[in-house]
């Protein structure tokens, strides 16, 4: 009884519940309505910040060779760097996904969802006391569009056709409407930079709520609070050490010996033994990342639909969660998208693990001898072992899977979308649209499953400029069946983000957005002594 | 009698201690007047009568020029392993993320597109003078990043050195003063369990033991620029002490079995017969004679110390040369991982020959090869 009301209160403090959740579930347990309200009350009040301290976090993927500018950041560690020290135009709501205002304070879409304007907001200084201006946010946005550059942005601009000021403020042409450009802009890669990073990409210099005060890539970075940060709902802690950690024992270690109080990356094999220690607490944040076993659909034998379904029948997607997410996880439903993505179709039924289906299926596609599956580590934590339960799962179907482990050196460049069936893994996006548009689109470089459908497209297209809420919702169930029932990706898990801090950690943001509280970790927390 | 030691990496000369002193003849000095190679060109009479005077510096000159031949070689053998390794800078770096239009890009910039050979002679030319180019990657100064890197890798094997090598020596002595008797098996026990534990195990129970259950040492071993020598001294300390337990016993064993070794000779029986100390013995009249291979064994270990950590660094998440290289290989950034080779296979032929030198001084006899 009072562990279940422990757990609500750790639930509203996490701010995994709201007030109205939380009264529901208490009365549902018997806990008396006024009781629940005090309860609630304590928890939200332990929820007042504390300013100051010096946090440490201890994180996987930093590399010697991480570069300083924005445009290239890839690794984890440098997500977290350049969350600290700069601000993008639009953020994304850390529950419900939608774009809310950062250096950009409103925006106002045309009819046709394909001319947007941004107001910039005013009064903002950059780390070395610059005014940011309009010329800014124009230049840095023409550097990310730039063919030249070596941005990680450059898909999401490509759809930008032009960019421009009117007076004070920034208009956006492209080349199709979009109702979802705001969030587009929240791609960590495009932070705001003085003269857009023309003439100094390595600077570090930006609007955020921290001044980098040291970094050494792939070793560490530190950190100092910017006084004149035009935000006060951020930026907690004095001082931040990112330490890079690549081992997970050593994260581990460092963790419940209480050198740094968050690290990334748990490996839910090990996240047991981590549990035990008093003073650790596994936060673990439902995502939109997904594993795929993902067959091309022009490449025989998997140009057959009958056969495409025997083999999602027999996956047994349960046992995946338990067995290699260690249960932080959800169950795929073969599209790429789950209930974290605004505008979610709910209510299609959720696909199980059917021996009999898939022999019937495997029958009707005419096709006799070993399918084969390649896979590598490389392509999600417990590739292989995923690969050899699907095996184990498929031979109760009668369905036989060859599996071939290839090495992981050059696995994304001669396997993953090249050959027919293989695992990999896909982050999430901020919207359905840019998900489809990047995997799923005829045309789409990393249509990974060789995918090609016009009628898909066309509606895709569609749904992208539609402003109606409603009508738009629907296009997109339509989009998901098709995927689901047609496709050529076999979807059986979504995985939670797992990290762990200590105890003294308090406020920290679930965010759906991305892992590491999309990043915005170093920033929301705050140390309590 | 050659137990496996930590022979991780590029064992450019025969680095197996054997039974027998090693003679000189591996160092190249001629032993018969056939001159081949390297001496024929400086003349031979001249050369002949330089290396029978000064067979000591003949041999530092002539492993000299070998060297700067080995280095070329070693960078040319680096460049082509990188070439075979699936996937090129462009794609690896962006990783699943490389559009065709950034990898375009990329390869262009970098001059991906031209003839590999044109390429490595470029990267030769500016070698020469001293100039390794800027990371691919992090688009820093590759000399700059090494000079940081290289000094906290022989900082941590100064440090290492200095405790695993009187130890080692002085443990193989003590062990033959002892031989067959309790100190003796103590420690052979001791050094064979080390020998069998992998090094990163090693380094997990002194973690564990160490920094969370106990407390009492620092724990992650990162060091950082602002740090005082004092704190890099103590936040080194585990990672020193996981060394010098995977080198220890290696070099301790062959100093063992190098003395015994000349223990069963007859000059040593005759000092027996003379009523020496044993101690007396093993250090004034076995020791010189077993120094030999001792050295050689040494050297390895030191060369490893350097060369061979990257598990321990990456365990103690400490910023040495092992980790950076590991790093730009993983991304191909050829120019690092060239300057990286070269300083390590440095290292290696460095190190042998100051042993060669070194046993050619503490015995004598091996300047004249029979």
């Amino acid at each position: 009884m009072s562990d279940y009301k422990d757990y609500l209160t750790r639930q509203v403090m996490l701010g995994k519940m709201n007030r109205r959740e939380f009264l529901g579930r208490a009365a549902a347990f018997g806990i008396a309505a006024s009781n629940a309200g005090t309860l609630f009350a304590t928890s939200a009040a332990a929820q007042e910040p504390k300013r100051g301290g010096h946090l440490k976090l201890g994180l996987e993927g930093a590399a010697a060779t991480d570069s300083r500018d924005p445009a290239k950041a890839l690794s984890q560690f440098m997500f977290v760097v350049g969350r600290n020290w700069g601000d993008m135009l639009v953020e994304s709501h850390p529950t419900t996904g939608a774009p809310v205002p950062a250096l950009a304070e409103s925006w106002e879409p045309s009819a046709d969802a394909a001319t947007w304007t941004f107001t910039i907001r005013k009064g903002v200084k950059f780390h070395d006391g610059k005014e940011l201006t309009i010329d800014d946010v124009i230049k840095t946005l023409q550097r990310h569009t730039d063919d030249k550059s070596e941005s990680g942005a450059l898909g999401v601009m490509k759809s930008i056709k032009e960019i421009k000021a009117d007076g004070d403020k920034l208009v956006l042409t492209l080349t199709e409407g979009n109702a979802d450009m705001p969030l587009l802009l929240s791609d960590y890669h495009l932070i705001i930079q003085p003269n857009g990073g023309l003439d100094k990409p390595d600077a570090m210099i930006g609007t955020g709520p921290y001044k980098v005060a040291s970094f050494e890539p792939g070793v560490r970075a530190t950190f100092e609070k910017n006084a004149d940060d035009w935000r006060t709902d951020r930026g907690y802690v004095d001082s931040i050490e990112l330490i890079a950690m690549n081992d997970a024992t050593a994260r581990i270690a460092a963790l419940s010996s209480g050198q740094v109080h968050y690290i990334n990356r748990v490996d839910p094999k090990t996240v047991s033994l981590l549990k035990r220690a008093p003073t650790v607490e596994i936060l673990n944040t439902s995502g939109r990342g997904h594993y795929v076993f993902i067959m091309h659909c022009n490449t025989a034998p998997f140009d057959n639909n009958d056969l495409r379904m025997a083999l999602k029948y027999a996956m047994d997607r349960e046992t995946m969660v338990q067995r290699i997410l260690g249960g932080y996880g959800k169950v795929g439903n073969d599209f790429p998208i789950n209930d974290t993505y605004a505008l979610f179709p709910e209510g299609i039924e959720q696909r199980a693990y059917d021996p009999d289906k898939a022999a019937f299926h495997y029958k009707k596609s005419g096709h006799s001898g070993p399918v084969l599956l390649r896979t590598s580590d490389v392509a999600f934590p417990g590739a292989v072992d995923a690969a050899v339960l699907y095996q184990e799962s498929a031979k109760k179907a009668g369905i036989e899977i060859e599996v071939k482990r290839e090495p992981g050196d050059g696995y994304w460049t001669n396997v993953w979308n090249v050959q027919p069936f293989s695992t990999s893994y896909w982050g999430g996006r901020p919207t359905q649209d840019q998900m489809y548009s990047t995997a799923y689109l005829s045309n789409a470089d990393w249509n990974d499953t060789r995918f090609q459908r016009p009628d898909f497209d066309k509606l895709l297209l569609e749904a992208r400029s539609e402003l109606d809420e409603a009508k738009r919702k629907d296009m997109y169930r339509t989009l998901a069946m098709t995927v689901r029932d047609e496709g050529g990706v076999i979807l059986p898990m979504f995985n939670d983000f797992v990290n762990a801090a200590t105890k003294q950690v308090k406020g920290y943001v679930h965010d759906i957005g991305n892992d590491m509280s999309n990043g915005y970790v170093a920033t929301r927390v705050w140390l309590d002594a | 009698m050659t137990e496996s030691g930590p022979m991780t990496g590029p064992v450019l000369t025969d680095g197996t201690a054997g039974e027998q002193p090693r003679s000189a003849d591996l160092s190249g000095v001629p032993a018969k007047p056939n001159p081949t190679g390297a001496n024929g060109e400086i003349g031979g009479t001249f050369w002949r009568r330089f290396v029978f005077r000064r067979p000591l510096a003949a041999l530092i000159l002539q492993r000299l020029g070998l060297s700067v031949g080995l280095l070329f070689a070693v960078s040319l053998m680096i460049f082509g392993g990188i070439e075979a390794l699936p996937g090129d800078f462009a794609t690896t770096y962006l990783g699943q993320s490389a559009t065709p239009q950034a990898v375009e890009n990329i390869r262009k910039d970098l001059g991906l597109d031209r003839p590999w050979s044109e390429r490595y002679l470029n990267w030769l030319g500016g070698a020469v003078k001293g100039d390794f180019g800027t990371s691919w990657a992090s688009k820093n100064s590759v000399s700059e990043q090494i000079g940081n890197r290289l000094g906290n890798s022989l900082f941590l094997a100064f440090f290492a050195a200095l405790i695993s090598v009187p130890l080692a020596v002085g443990l193989g002595m003590l062990a033959v003063q002892f031989r067959n008797r309790m100190p003796d098996k103590i420690i052979n026990v001791i050094s064979l369990a080390a020998i069998s534990l992998p090094e990163f195990f090693i380094g997990y129970l002194l973690i564990m033991f160490f920094a969370v259950k106990w407390g009492v040492a620092t724990f992650p071993a990162t060091v950082y620029e602002s740090m005082s020598f004092t704190e890099r001294l103590s936040a080194i300390a585990l990672p020193v002490a996981t060394l010098v337990l995977v080198v220890l016993a290696h070099m301790m064993r062959m100093t063992r079995a190098a003395i015994l070794n000349v223990m069963s000779s007859a000059y040593v029986e005759t000092a027996e017969l003379k009523g020496l100390s044993t101690f007396r013995i093993i250090a004034r009249h076995a020791a010189p004679n077993a120094v030999a291979p001792v050295i050689n064994v040494i050297a390895l270990n030191l060369a490893y110390l350097v060369v061979g950590v990257v598990v321990v660094e990456v365990v103690f998440v400490y910023p040495g040369m092992g980790q950076y290289m590991v790093d730009a290989v993983t991304v191909r950034d050829m120019p690092v991982v060239q300057a990286c080779g070269l300083i390590f296979a440095a290292f290696y032929i460095f190190l042998n020959m100051a042993a060669d030198i070194l046993a050619i001084l503490a015995n004598p006899r091996l300047r004249h090869p029979r």
